[in-house]
């Protein structure tokens, strides 16, 4: 027999059977759910109209809250969790303090981002621990995967700040733990034959070997497109993010461990902790609501050759382990990457975890994201740079980029121009000068190729002003 | 002290600010539909420019789901949505002429269904040659309607005269709207022929027009009804045409209901956008940086067909001089013809890119001559005579940008921001700062004379609750508040006495589209007007019966003061009704004072101007081009204003979508012709973080209309988004202080400003 998708919507705990289990969570509420406060902006995670917010136990008799792109999300990633949507808010006819504070603000105009702003400062409000009002750069980040056409944004910065005004203590959501715990499965859901969420390696192994054509969903970012975008069925699903395995980050002697379906907003901190260079790149990687919701293998997997944390990965020299019907291999993740959106994954296989080298003393690591808009675009040009120096000499170089070519790629011409040479503005010259025999950029959309070119030229120069504390300004728009 | 109810100049909230937050405001796609109702879907052209051979519908018609498919040829009336020329099909007809126009419309019981048998349309093309772009447009001479000259004294002569010319090239361009809400319209037909549509649209008017045309039917067969819409910004001014009338044809084969609702990629790929412009022009000046005289030649992309571009390239060519006295002008005027999306209505309506023209022309001589820009611009101002005239005749009565300009200046502390900048530049080789303070002059009213009407129709119920139906559509800019504040100040009864219906093509008919700026101050008289009759009925009435003179009776804080009586305002209400006197009336507001001949490009196309100015700061890095927008400072004119908080909302958010028009915003085809910006992935609208770091924006103290506008307010939509004109040009700074010949196009994405500094090192 069929399992049926378990959650609670709201307060109100609710069965999901009989449809397909890759309707999204948009269609759900709008069309069987008759919620249809929360809007269709893009279907692409893009635009943050369709924000809802997720909880799921904390494992310490709390609530950890995320907030999601509802357009992209499928149903059967509900099973197990508390959904709240816009008309969750108010109490008793009472508006919640979020969207008072959007009124008393004169935040909304024509209304229809309105309730995903909403849903996004819910979120920051239920998570937000800090000082009050929250800095200009918290809001910014909280804010950076919903777009308003209206306003321009200043009453809904407003807003966030004003909400706080005489915050109490959080809610208590003991009854809420315990209903969502009254929903864990002690086997992973099999939905109709159609989609499973198993939760051990073990599980996802047995469902594999069943259905070893079956598309792996990890957080949904990217695989929800073919759905919404390129008007696709999926057949068959099998999901990642209960697997409990791949949900762990881990801090050996010798790496920082990252499991496959841990999602980007809970990778970033002990990346960053570990190498804070990286800051502004993971800042700047999608928005919020995609960053909660997108996964570390994901974006490894889906081998898009303008995903952002390849070019950070191969830079560090990561290693990337591969689960499959033969157990786990590992490999280099530069040999992971084979050509345009192909990778070393044999049938059957997951990316199950990335191994990062913790960094040597000496290391100078910069990570440039170059794009349109600063934030929630993706890359014209993502260049990573990494040097081992002994003193003044480069001793090791890894040069990664994304953008440049079918693959992310490192770059062997300008990282040969660099081992061995003083680390001077020459030496960073005459490696920009490298690139050219490194990569053959496309002009697209996003940027033409010549721009590409310069741009990536220019990056080496940057890098060595900035890691060499030259003293010259070299950013218009800090993200500290 | 008794509670006065005044709400005029008072920042009350937005009337669906409550349903906005908790997401009880019904939008089109949220409302309640009949059973049965099925869905839409078009099949796209892929082809830029082709003959269509033949079109067979077979295997659609017998796919599962589906009730009705059809192309040009269904279309029971006519297959034109065409506002001013004719010949606008919303099914292609004969022949395609862009990617992505619809070529067969298809309903079926869900979209899935509609996705699916669109797949198994048999079309065959034949090819044709495309025109792609502005340039390939000129070169052939393609153009969708006649060009058009303005002229003033004589341009080429004065240029001939002229100690110092200078001559250019310069871009700007597409915007899509980019609407929260993407177009959508509900038709659901009625006893025997009638149609009734619920159409995301800023002229309801026109959607009962075309959807009537297309039917076959005559006008009074059609209702078309919006309550508000997520987001218009002019792209819901003729384009809901389209979708209308294809929902409505589609919903009379079928007989039965069609929602029709574009999806983000359908409705970039499908309707029109801001028209990115080539502008040719030379420019003669003396050694101070005055303008003695300006031969301008601006070649808009129409796209397929004309739809508004002849009146939006007329507005460009009025606003070419901006805030600035030229004696001797030549404006020449092209709507290019190319097989792309018909480019189409964006708020400011072709002024943005007449003063974007005008402004990059003064910088330009203002760097000619040597002087700092805000000197060259305060030279140029219009003043007295005979420096008030327009290149159009218009002698400009309220001029007021010289004087936000130096309150402005003065408040920013324009000089010394100069020197501080200058100095940074020279401290500093890789990043570069700019800054720019420039003016916006906007003329207010439609410029074909006829829109300049409304109607309202305001109904008095016996429980002193009012019912306010006008000719304005709210596409979130706050109209209906405005409105009701208007008729619950006349009445004097609180603002919640009044409540706004939806928008009714049964109850307020002929309307013109809510655009041009115009909504408050055509509506808000014409309520006012509805408002007053009533109010006079009742005066008369109870004139009659206290035995006062009418002007006895006074409306008061809720009451109804009629000589030594005082009642509640019901309960004047309730005596009235049962004197039998109407308490429903109608209101009709036509502009006054102007005319424009199209002929002699002479007249005073403008019942007014409104007036603001801009001061940006800018950063860039000349090693990425990426930059960032340091601090924006807008003073504005809103005349006495309705609504503070909303007037700032519109300051606010015209600027901010200004800024990403000629910022991040890039509209961008393949060499095919396809559009490949076409969703927020890759079309990058601002958001929060691009806000400028300090942002400051007040209305204009010294503010009041000239005119007898709405309380002497002044229209608020569509001039603050050229006050984003001021981000451009301080961009421009900063890349000249990396390179002094550096020449920016618009947008400047970070391409371009680094590669506008590498071309010119």
């Amino acid at each position: 027999m069929s399992d049926r998708i378990r959650l609670l919507l709201g307060d109100r705990p609710v069965e999901i059977s009989g449809i397909d289990p890759t309707t999204t969570v948009l269609d759900w509420l709008r069309g069987p759910c008759g919620r249809t406060g929360t809007k269709e902006g893009c279907a692409e995670g893009d635009c943050g109209a369709c924000t809802v917010v997720l909880a799921e136990p904390d494992g310490s008799g709390g609530l950890a809250y995320r907030s999601v792109n509802s357009c992209i999300q499928f149903v059967g990633t509900l099973d197990g969790v508390q959904l709240l949507t816009v008309e969750d808010l108010a109490k008793d006819g009472t508006p919640h303090p979020v969207q008072r504070a959007m009124v008393a603000a004169h935040a909304s105009q024509c209304g229809f981002c309105t309730p995903g702003f909403v849903m996004t400062l819910y979120h920051l409000y239920r998570t937000y621990d800090g000082p009050l009002p929250p800095p200009r750069e918290t809001l910014d980040r909280a804010l950076g995967g919903n777009l308003c056409r209206c306003t321009g944004y200043r009453p809904i910065l407003e807003a966030a700040e004003r909400m706080f005004d005489g915050r109490t203590a959080g809610e208590d959501v003991t009854a809420t733990v315990a209903a969502l715990e009254g929903l864990a499965r002690d086997k992973g859901l099999a939905y109709e034959d159609r989609f499973f969420a198993p939760r051990t390696l073990a599980e996802l192994a047995g469902v594999l070997k069943v259905h070893p054509g079956a598309r792996i969903l990890s957080g949904g970012t990217d695989l929800g497109l073919e759905v919404t975008k390129a008007h696709r069925t999926l057949d068959r699903v099998v999901y990642l993010g209960r697997v409990a395995e791949l949900r762990t980050v881990a801090k050996t002697q010798t790496h920082l461990e990252l499991g496959a379906a841990v999602t980007w907003s809970e990778a970033a901190d002990p990346l960053v902790a570990i190498w804070p260079a990286l800051d502004e790149l993971f800042a700047r990687f999608a928005g919020p609501p995609v960053r909660n919701a997108g996964t570390v293998g994901g974006n490894i997997a889906n081998a898009s050759p303008i995903g952002d944390s390849p070019p950070v990965f191969v830079a560090l020299d990561a290693d990337v382990e591969l689960a499959g019907p033969a157990g786990m291999r590992r490999l280099k993740l530069a040999d992971f990457f084979l050509d345009y959106r192909k990778t070393a994954l044999a049938p059957g296989e997951v990316v199950a975890r990335v191994r990062i080298p913790l960094p040597a003393p000496g290391l100078k690591l910069a990570a440039y994201k170059v794009s349109k808009r600063l934030d929630d675009d993706i890359s014209a040009v993502c260049g990573v740079f990494a040097l081992a120096l002994d003193g003044g000499r480069i001793a090791d170089a890894r040069i990664a980029f994304g953008g440049m070519a079918a693959i992310p790629k490192r770059a062997a011409s300008c990282e040969a121009a660099l081992v061995g040479k003083d680390w001077t503005l020459a030496t960073a010259q005459a490696a920009a000068a490298a690139l050219a025999s490194d990569f053959a950029p496309i002009g697209d959309m996003r940027a033409s190729a010549a721009y590409r070119a310069k741009v990536a030229a220019n990056l080496l120069v940057r890098f060595w002003h900035e890691s060499t504390g030259s003293g010259i300004a070299t950013r218009a728009v800090s993200y500290g | 002290m008794a509670e006065t109810f005044a709400t005029i100049g008072k920042s009350v909230a937005h009337d669906s600010a409550a349903r906005h937050v908790s997401g009880e405001a019904l939008y089109i796609d949220d409302m309640a539909v009949p059973e049965g109702t099925l869905h839409a879907y078009c099949v796209p052209s892929p082809k830029a420019h082709a003959r269509i051979v033949s079109v067979d519908l077979s295997a659609v018609r017998a796919a599962p789901g589906v009730h009705a498919a059809i192309s040009a040829a269904d279309v029971p009336g006519r297959n034109d949505v065409g506002p001013i020329y004719k010949g606008e099909p919303f099914l292609a007809e004969g022949i395609v002429e862009y990617i992505g126009q619809p070529v067969v419309a298809i309903a079926a019981t869900s979209i899935k269904a509609a996705r699916a048998a669109a797949k198994l349309a048999k079309i065959v093309y034949e090819d044709l040659p495309a025109i792609l772009t502005i340039e390939d447009a000129l070169e052939k001479q393609a153009f969708v309607a006649k060009s058009y000259v303005m002229q003033h004294g004589d341009a080429p002569a004065a240029l001939e005269r002229a100690p110092h010319r200078l001559k250019g090239t310069f871009r700007n361009g597409a915007q899509d709207h980019f609407y929260l809400e993407g177009q959508i319209a509900l038709a659901v037909p009625q006893e025997v022929g009638e149609m009734t549509v619920w159409s995301s649209t800023q002229h309801p008017t026109e959607v009962q027009k075309m959807v009537a045309r297309a039917l076959g039917r005559p006008a009074n067969a059609v209702t078309c009804e919006i309550r508000r819409m997520g987001g218009g910004f002019g792209g819901k001014e003729t384009q809901p045409a389209i979708i209308a009338c294809i929902a409505a044809v589609l919903a009379d084969k079928a007989g039965r209901a069609v929602k029709y609702r574009l999806d983000r990629d359908d409705d970039f790929m499908i309707t029109g956008k801001r028209h990115d412009f080539l502008v040719r022009y030379e420019v003669g000046f003396d050694g101070e940086g005055r303008l003695l005289a300006l031969d301008i030649e601006f070649a808009a992309r129409a796209g397929h067909v004309a739809d508004l571009s002849t009146s939006i390239v007329d507005r460009a060519l009025f606003h070419t001089t901006n805030c600035y006295y030229v004696p001797h002008v030549r404006a020449t005027g092209h709507a290019c013809k190319t097989h792309t999306q018909s480019n189409t209505a964006f708020r400011g309506f072709g002024g943005p890119q007449g003063v974007l023209a005008a402004e990059h022309v003064i910088d330009r001589v203002a760097h000619a001559v040597g002087r700092d820009p805000l000197a060259v611009r305060k030279l140029n101002f219009f003043g007295p005579a005979p420096r008030d005239l327009t290149h159009y005749g218009q002698r400009v009565e309220d001029f007021v940008a010289d004087r936000i300009v130096a309150e402005l200046a003065g408040d920013v502390g324009y000089e010394a921001r100069r020197r501080e900048t200058d100095a940074f530049n020279a401290a500093n080789p890789i990043l570069k700062k700019g800054l720019a303070l420039s003016p916006v002059m906007f003329g207010v009213s439609f410029t074909a004379l006829q829109f300049n009407q409304a109607g309202a129709l305001v109904h008095v119920y016996t429980d002193g609750s009012i019912l306010l139906n006008h000719a304005g559509t709210e596409m979130g800019q706050g109209l209906h508040t405005k409105i009701c504040q208007v008729v619950a100040d006349e009445f004097a009864v609180p603002l919640e006495s009044v409540r706004i219906a939806a928008t009714n093509t049964s109850k307020v008919p002929n309307t013109s589209a809510t655009a041009a700026s115009a909504g408050s101050d055509l509506n808000g008289k014409a309520a006012q007007r509805a408002a007053q009759a009533i109010k006079a009925r009742i005066a008369g009435f109870l004139a009659g019966q206290y035995r006062i003179g009418e002007h006895e009776v006074r409306f008061e804080a809720g009451h109804v003061i009629a000589g030594d009586a005082r009642l509640s305002f019901r309960e004047a209400v309730q005596l009235a009704y049962n004197g039998r006197i109407q308490l429903s009336a109608t209101g009709f507001y036509r502009t006054p004072k102007i005319h424009f001949d199209r002929a002699s490009a002479k007249g005073r196309p403008y019942y007014y101007f409104a007036y603001g100015a801009a001061y940006v700061e800018t950063t860039i890095d000349t090693l990425t081009g990426e930059y960032s927008v340091d601090r924006a400072e807008l003073l504005h004119d809103a005349g006495r204003s309705l609504n503070p908080a909303i007037d700032i909302g519109q300051i606010e958010g015209g600027f901010v979508q200004g800024m990403g028009w000629l910022t991040t915003e890039e509209i961008w085809f393949d060499a095919t012709g396809r559009l490949r910006t076409h969703a927020p992935s890759t079309y990058k609208i601002p958001v929060a973080r691009d806000l400028p770091r300090q942002f400051r924006t007040r209305l204009w103290e010294g503010g009041m209309n000239r005119e007898e506008s709405t309380h002497r307010s002044k229209a608020v939509g569509e001039p603050p988004l050229m006050l984003a004109t001021a981000v451009f040009l301080a961009l421009q700074d900063a890349a000249r202080a990396a390179a002094p010949k550096a020449l920016l196009d618009a947008p400047a994405t970070p391409e371009r400003v680094l590669m506008a500094i590498e071309a010119a090192k």
